[in-house]
Parts: structure tokens; C-alpha cells; sequence
């Protein structure tokens, strides 16, 4: 247990010896070589570079230098990243072994180890991470610890005016209070649909109940999306301030953080912060002496999409099938176990500690008019810096895709941006100059979502995608309503149809009337929004469509059924590899002779073309 | 677990071990299926028995569960479960084609477990690995940037591995 008064100690004493963190000419002798532990550099082994660097630094007995693992810094791309601070110098793609030369070079020599600098992507050396220009317009809030901390310590959270926020509210505001500085901060939930936070905190607190819980929504399930995992494993106990926050504000002492089970360290570090919040006496009976009582535990997921849909994550936290519940009632008034409930996801509770501290005007005046504060995204696919950003609202995909993504790779063109996951749509090339703010993204035909942001170059085949996306929702559907779990699967079988070349143009008046139906008649965010990919795709890519019906070609190359391989005699050398290596002996030719395929015969699985050393066989 | 007459077999002692961590709420089920499930790699009908008797609930209810759940499996995995990520980003940066070069050399589908035990495919959403897309895993053992070529080499040197395991 710590009085309010040891913590304020810990605070100025860590937060000193932490200036080095963000203090370029702090000044000391002390070094920290900070080691992004996140779950993508984690699978590139930076846990045996930090198990090497500090095997070294024992064995070269410095005792001036310390080795941190850190959340994510974002740019995963060019992971794993080490960080040398205070002198900020950033190495980027670092093996284990190259710990030896940051130790001898870096440390020792105290010289920079260029080799391992990070090029950006007009190749040009940076030193500094914020020098990159990934970084130049992003603003972090939500993320604002990740990378900066220890998050596996809780001193450096609190030394970074971690529970700073919760001790304003015990100690200066009221309930009404509370929640009148989220609700004026424009804050909007980040799990997807948008509902304003401080309304569903005031529906909560007018509810009536002699129990009242808070849930936080970590079932991070948009295949593609890591920004929820990112805030727990770099700053779980901003999340746990919050929730301390809201159950303060709504008048709820049990909290419950719903995480997926495939987060195994996302899943740890938070437990570790729990354990270490309740040995603080922040978690627990009367905190600070206040009356005030706040108990949180963690619930794990077993791998089901539509359990990020509330009502279903309430079913599942009961041990139950994680089958919606009608709505009305919401879970405000009657939520876990028929309680009054207040359910947020984890980027929405990472932005409160910040909006409680520094007001609800610094956090309303980023943003657009509807849309306040920042947005994490999780860009992937065909672009060049994958990675984790958090940009203002507002921002312009194009800024996304090409100033912070640094555009697509190998050369190839911009085709289309997936926003909102299997719940969002395809966003063409025209569209790019859109601010990403909820409603512009709504008017376009997809929607904000969870975060995930996956680009996608011209080789991709755009029904093929919606094909992909409806897989995945035949296969999550729940089962319990019929517009979802038949209309999906009906909806599917005539995308796979048109992929196999036998669609009929009618094909696409039956798909959209089919969506249109399942869109209003589901019971669910999942139905209701699962025909959304399909919907955009036949708005903007309908020439794609109409090729794979009308002439059965797909243009992109990528649906194998309609692929035809050819190959060109002018390019052909005759040597026989594309006819020894065809499964089915599709191939003939004599040798120095060009070769032709029989289309009768192949089945196309593309083994001649993937073989073929001058590039002659095409499809 | 076989089946186990007299109670008190090694597993079903384990099983009461795990049991024991949890009071006797019904809203406990899933997280003592999970412990179950990461324990055995599968939840055998011995074990929902038993789950179902300790927390006051019908079999069926149990095998609700574990059924609408994609990490619960009712038979065990092979020695290697080779997952391979099937999300968004994964998929975009052709994920399919390794899932395909799986399928082809183990000769078996998704959710399937070779003859002799020694490997499974599971096709997984996102692992959160997508700046390394695409990703599979053998059992907890991330591979970035995979390729076919890839994943046949490593299926070959697990083989190698166990044959020469066999040998000795």
C-alpha cells in the first residue's frame, strides 16, 4: 500500500531519473537502450537482443547502462527497433547479434553503429525516429507511453503522470464533472460505430442498479487491426486508470477487461499491472482513503469475431455461447448479469487520462467538427511502412497511405484502401483526398472500424477481396439470426460462382438486393454491416465484376479459375523447365523451340510461370 | 485423456487442479475450458464431464461452448500445429498460397491432424504480427515473410528432426 503522498515521491523521484527518456541534453551519464517488446518485433526476436545486450553489458561490467523493453514504437516495418537514449539515435531491422556491436560501438566507443541506422524511403539515412517521415504527422495521445515506458513497471507509468488523472477525480471533481469533460471533449467511441463516450457514461450513471460494472472491449477481432493489443502491451495502465475513471464517474466498483486469448502478452503485462496496481492500493477497498472501491479482472476471449459486439461480449463474459442480445435494453440499463453496464474499447479508455488532465478543449480542438482527437490506425498490406499511427481526425487517407506509409511498394499502383475491416469498404483512388472522420467515411461506403487500414496495390482482385471478407463472415456468424447466417452463406456462393467464371450479370442485382436485406433485417453490427465490402466493391470496382461475368477474365490476375496462361514465343528459349516441372503435362514443345500450353489440360496453379527464368509465361 | 474408471487418473487429478482455481460460477467456464484447452490441446468428453458436474451445468451446455469457440477443439493436435494466418493483411500479401503449399505436402485440410500425429493446419485471423505479414506459426514459434518455399523447408527439417529422433 502507498499514501498518495509516496506516490507523489515515486513520481518526482522516477520521473528524474526517467528525463533522459524525452530529453535529448538531460543531464546525466546514464544511458537507456529502449527495446521494442511488442508482439511484431517480440516474433522478430528482440527478446534475445535484449537477453544479448545485457549478457554484454555484465560481461564488459558498464554500469551506466540500462536495457528496457518498450511497448510498440509503431513502425514495425523496420522492427525489431532499438532505441539509444538520451541521445535518441534509432536502429531499425536489429539482429541479435548486432547487439555486440551497440555495445562496443555505440556504448563503448560512444560511436553511432551507421550500419544499422534506419533508411527512410526516399533512402536517405535518419537518425532520430521522429526525424522519419512515418512520424512527422502523426500526434500521439492514445499511444502517447508507447515506447516511452517500461510497461511491465509501474513507476515509470506513474513517473509519466500515470494516475495523476484518477487522483484529480477522487479528489476535485464530481461524477457530473467527470463526465461532463468527456462528453465535452467530443471523445467518440473507437471500437467502431462512434457513439459519443460521454453520453453512454451519463446513460449509465442515470440507470438505475445497486450493482453497476464496467467492461473494457479488448476482443480486438478485425483481422488486420493491432492498435488495442499495441496500448495493452505499451501502456496497460492508462487503460486501468480509465476504467477506474469511468467506474468513479457511472458509480461502478467492478471492472472487466475482455481480452482475446490470442494476445498472450497483451494478456500478461496487463495482469502484471493489475497485480502491481493492487500492491500500490490503487486497486482495492477505499483508495486514498476516499471510499471509493474499484476491483478489475480479466476475461479471456476463445477466438470468435462477434464477441466484439457488445451484447455478445457481455454473453461471453458469462460463460455462455456469444450470441448478441436484442437491443433495446442497452447494457447501460441492463448489461452483465442484467446490471447497468458501461462498455468502452480500449483506445477509447486510452485517450481519458489524457482528456481528464489536460481538459476537454485541448482534446475537442484536434479533430474535425464531428470527429475529436486522434485515431490509431493499423496500416498494412501493400505499403511501404506497416506499421501503427495515430494521426488527428481528419487527416487525409492519401496523407496515410503515402506521407506516413512512404505509398506502395515494388513499384506497383494505389488501388484501393480497406477501412473498418469486415464491417468496412474498399475506398478507391478518387476518394483519397476524404478526411477520415466518421461520418465522411460513412458517406463513402465504408467506416471508421476498430483501426485496421489495409492497402491494396493493382495486383489484387477486387472480388476476390469481397470474397475473402464474406469467408470470414459466414464463418463468424453467430447463427442465431437467419438474414446473417443463410444470406451471408447465399452471398458468398454467388461471389465464388462469379470467381469460378460462371456469374451471370443478374448475379449482381440478386448480391444487392441480398445485402440490402441482410443489411436492415440483421440483429447485429455483424450482419448489418457484413455485406458492407461487397456493397463498395460493386459501387467503385464494377467493371471488375462485369469482366469475371461478361469476357471471364479477372483483370488482376488473381482468381485462379479464370486465369489463362500463355506463353509468349518471342520470350520462349525452349528449355523445357516450364514442361518438367507442369503436374498434369499440359505443356509441349521440343527443345530450343518455343513451348505452348494446352488449355484443356492445365490447371492453372501457375508452377510453369513461377519457374520459367525469362519471364515468358504470363497470365 | 482416456476414458478413466476409478477417478483418479494422473490426468483427471490435473484436471481437479485446475478445477479447484475456480469457484463454482457458471460464468467460470470459459476461462477453465482455456486452461484446459492449453493444457491437453483439445477438451476431451472425460474432461467436459467433469466441468460440467463441478460447475452445476448440463453437458450439452458445455459442449455449446466449446463448440461456438474457434480455440476450443474436441481432438487433439498434432505434435506441429501449423497455424497460418489467414487476416486481412496477411492475406493481401498471399498468405493463401503458403496455406495451400501446407495442405499439398501434409496431404491433409484445415482442422485436420496427420495420420501420425506429428502435425495439424489451422487457418488463424491474425496473429497481430502484421508488419511481418505474411505469418504462420508452428505451435508458438512466429515465422515472418513467409514464403512456400518457406514453409516446406521447415515441414522437411521438423520431419528430419523427428526421424532421426525415431533412429536413436
Amino acid at each position: 500500500m502507498k499514501s498518495l503522498e509516496e506516490i507523489d515521491e515515486i513520481r518526482k523521484k522516477v520521473r528524474a531519473d526517467l528525463d533522459l527518456r524525452v530529453n535529448e541534453n538531460a543531464n546525466t551519464q546514464e544511458k537507456h537502450i529502449l527495446v521494442c517488446g511488442g508482439t511484431g518485433c517480440t516474433s522478430s526476436k528482440s527478446p534475445v537482443i535484449i537477453e544479448n545486450l545485457k549478457r554484454l553489458i555484465k560481461e564488459n561490467n558498464i554500469t551506466n547502462v540500462k536495457v528496457i523493453q518498450t511497448g510498440c514504437f509503431g513502425l514495425c516495418a523496420k522492427g525489431p527497433i532499438v532505441i539509444v537514449r538520451p541521445e535518441d539515435v534509432f536502429y531499425a531491422l536489429v539482429k541479435p547479434e548486432d547487439a555486440e556491436d551497440i555495445i562496443n560501438i555505440h556504448i563503448k566507443e560512444n560511436k553511432i553503429v551507421e550500419r544499422l541506422l534506419c533508411k527512410d524511403i526516399d533512402e536517405s539515412v535518419v537518425k532520430k525516429l521522429d526525424e522519419l517521415n512515418f512520424y512527422k504527422k502523426q500526434e500521439r495521445i492514445a499511444l502517447n507511453n508507447c515506447g516511452k515506458i517500461d510497461p511491465e513497471n509501474i513507476d515509470e507509468y506513474i513517473a509519466f503522470d500515470g494516475y495523476k488523472a484518477l487522483e484529480k477525480c477522487l479528489f476535485e471533481l464530481n461524477p457530473d464533472e467527470v463526465i461532463k469533460i468527456v462528453s465535452d471533449s467530443g471523445l467518440r467511441g473507437r471500437g467502431g460505430a462512434g457513439f459519443p463516450t460521454g453520453k453512454k457514461w451519463s446513460f449509465t450513471k442515470m440507470a438505475e442498479g445497486d450493482q453497476k460494472y464496467v467492461v473494457c472491449n479488448a476482443d480486438e477481432g478485425d483481422p488486420g487491426a493491432f492498435m488495442d493489443r499495441s496500448i495493452l502491451e505499451g501502456t496497460p495502465h492508462s487503460v486501468i486508470e480509465a476504467m477506474m475513471i469511468a467506474g468513479f464517474a457511472v458509480g461502478a466498483n467492478k471492472g472487466y477487461i475482455y481480452v482475446r486469448a490470442e494476445y498472450p502478452i497483451a494478456v500478461r503485462r496487463f495482469q502484471i499491472a493489475i497485480d502491481q496496481a493492487k500492491e500500490y492500493g490503487i486497486l482495492g477497498k477505499n483508495i486514498w482513503n476516499t471510499g471509493f472501491d474499484f476491483d478489475l479482472e480479466i476475461r479471456l476471449g476463445a477466438g470468435a469475431f462477434v464477441c466484439g459486439e457488445e451484447t455478445a461480449l457481455l454473453e461471453s463474459i458469462e460463460g455462455r455461447r456469444g450470441q448478441p442480445r436484442l437491443k433495446p435494453p442497452f447494457p447501460a440499463n441492463s448489461g452483465l448479469w442484467g446490471k447497468p453496464t458501461l462498455i468502452n474499447n480500449v483506445e477509447t479508455y486510452a485517450n481519458i487520462p489524457g482528456i481528464i488532465l489536460n481538459g476537454a478543449e485541448w482534446y475537442s480542438n484536434i479533430g474535425t467538427e464531428t470527429s475529436k482527437g486522434t485515431k490509431v490506425f493499423a496500416l498494412g498490406g501493400n505499403v511501404n511502412n506497416i506499421g501503427l499511427v495515430e494521426v488527428p481526425m481528419g487527416t487525409t487517407l492519401r496523407e496515410i497511405v503515402f506521407d506516413i506509409g512512404g505509398g506502395i511498394p515494388n513499384g506497383r499502383k494505389f488501388k484501393a484502401a480497406q477501412t473498418g475491416g469486415p464491417s468496412g469498404g474498399c475506398i478507391p483512388e478518387e476518394h483519397l483526398d476524404t478526411p477520415i472522420d466518421y461520418e465522411s467515411l460513412g458517406a463513402i461506403g465504408s467506416m471508421m472500424g476498430s483501426g485496421g487500414l489495409i492497402v491494396m496495390d493493382d495486383s489484387k482482385c477486387m472480388v476476390n477481396l469481397a470474397k475473402f471478407y464474406l469467408e470470414f463472415t459466414v464463418d463468424e456468424s453467430c447463427g442465431k439470426c437467419t438474414p446473417c447466417r443463410i444470406g451471408t452463406k447465399r452471398m458468398l456462393e454467388i461471389l465464388q460462382k462469379i470467381c469460378d467464371g460462371n456469374g451471370e450479370e443478374e448475379d449482381l442485382e440478386k448480391l444487392e438486393k441480398l445485402a440490402l436485406n441482410i443489411k436492415k433485417a440483421s440483429l447485429c453490427g455483424l450482419g448489418q454491416t457484413a455485406p458492407n465490402p461487397v456493397l463498395s466493391t460493386l459501387k467503385y470496382f464494377r467493371e471488375e465484376y462485369l469482366a469475371h461475368i461478361r469476357n471471364k477474365t479477372c483483370p488482376a490476375g488473381e482468381c485462379k479459375a479464370l486465369a489463362k496462361y500463355h506463353i509468349n514465343p518471342d520470350l520462349c528459349k525452349g528449355c523445357g523447365l516450364c514442361k518438367r516441372n507442369c503436374p498434369v503435362g499440359a505443356i509441349s514443345g521440343e527443345v530450343k523451340q518455343p513451348h505452348v500450353i494446352d488449355e484443356k489440360k492445365c490447371i492453372k496453379c501457375g508452377a510453369c510461370a513461377e519457374k520459367c527464368p525469362f519471364k515468358a509465361i504470363s497470365k | 485423456m482416456n476414458e478413466c474408471k476409478c477417478g483418479n487418473s494422473k490426468e483427471n487429478l490435473e484436471l481437479k487442479e485446475i478445477l479447484k482455481k475456480y469457484e463454482k460460477d457458471k460464468s467460470n467456464l470459459i476461462q477453465i475450458l482455456n486452461q484446459v484447452q492449453e493444457k491437453y490441446g483439445y477438451i476431451s468428453t472425460e474432461a467436459q464431464k467433469e466441468i460440467s458436474e463441478y460447475l452445476g451445468i448440463s453437458m450439452a451446455e458445455v459442449y455449446g461452448v466449446i463448440t461456438f469457440y474457434s480455440r476450443f477443439t474436441l481432438k487433439p493436435k498434432g505434435k506441429y500445429n501449423i497455424a497460418v494466418c489467414l487476416g486481412t493483411a496477411c492475406f493481401v500479401k498471399g498468405s493463401e498460397k503458403v496455406l495451400d503449399k501446407v495442405k499439398e505436402i501434409l496431404k491433409i485440410d484445415v482442422g485436420q491432424t496427420t495420420e501420425n500425429g506429428l502435425f495439424s493446419i489451422e487457418a488463424t485471423r491474425c496473429v497481430g504480427a502484421c508488419g511481418l505479414a505474411p505469418v504462420f506459426t508452428v505451435n508458438d514459434e512466429v515465422y515472418g515473410k513467409a514464403t512456400p518455399e518457406m514453409v516446406e523447408s521447415i515441414i522437411k527439417r521438423i520431419r528430419e528432426e523427428e526421424n532421426s529422433v525415431a533412429e536413436k
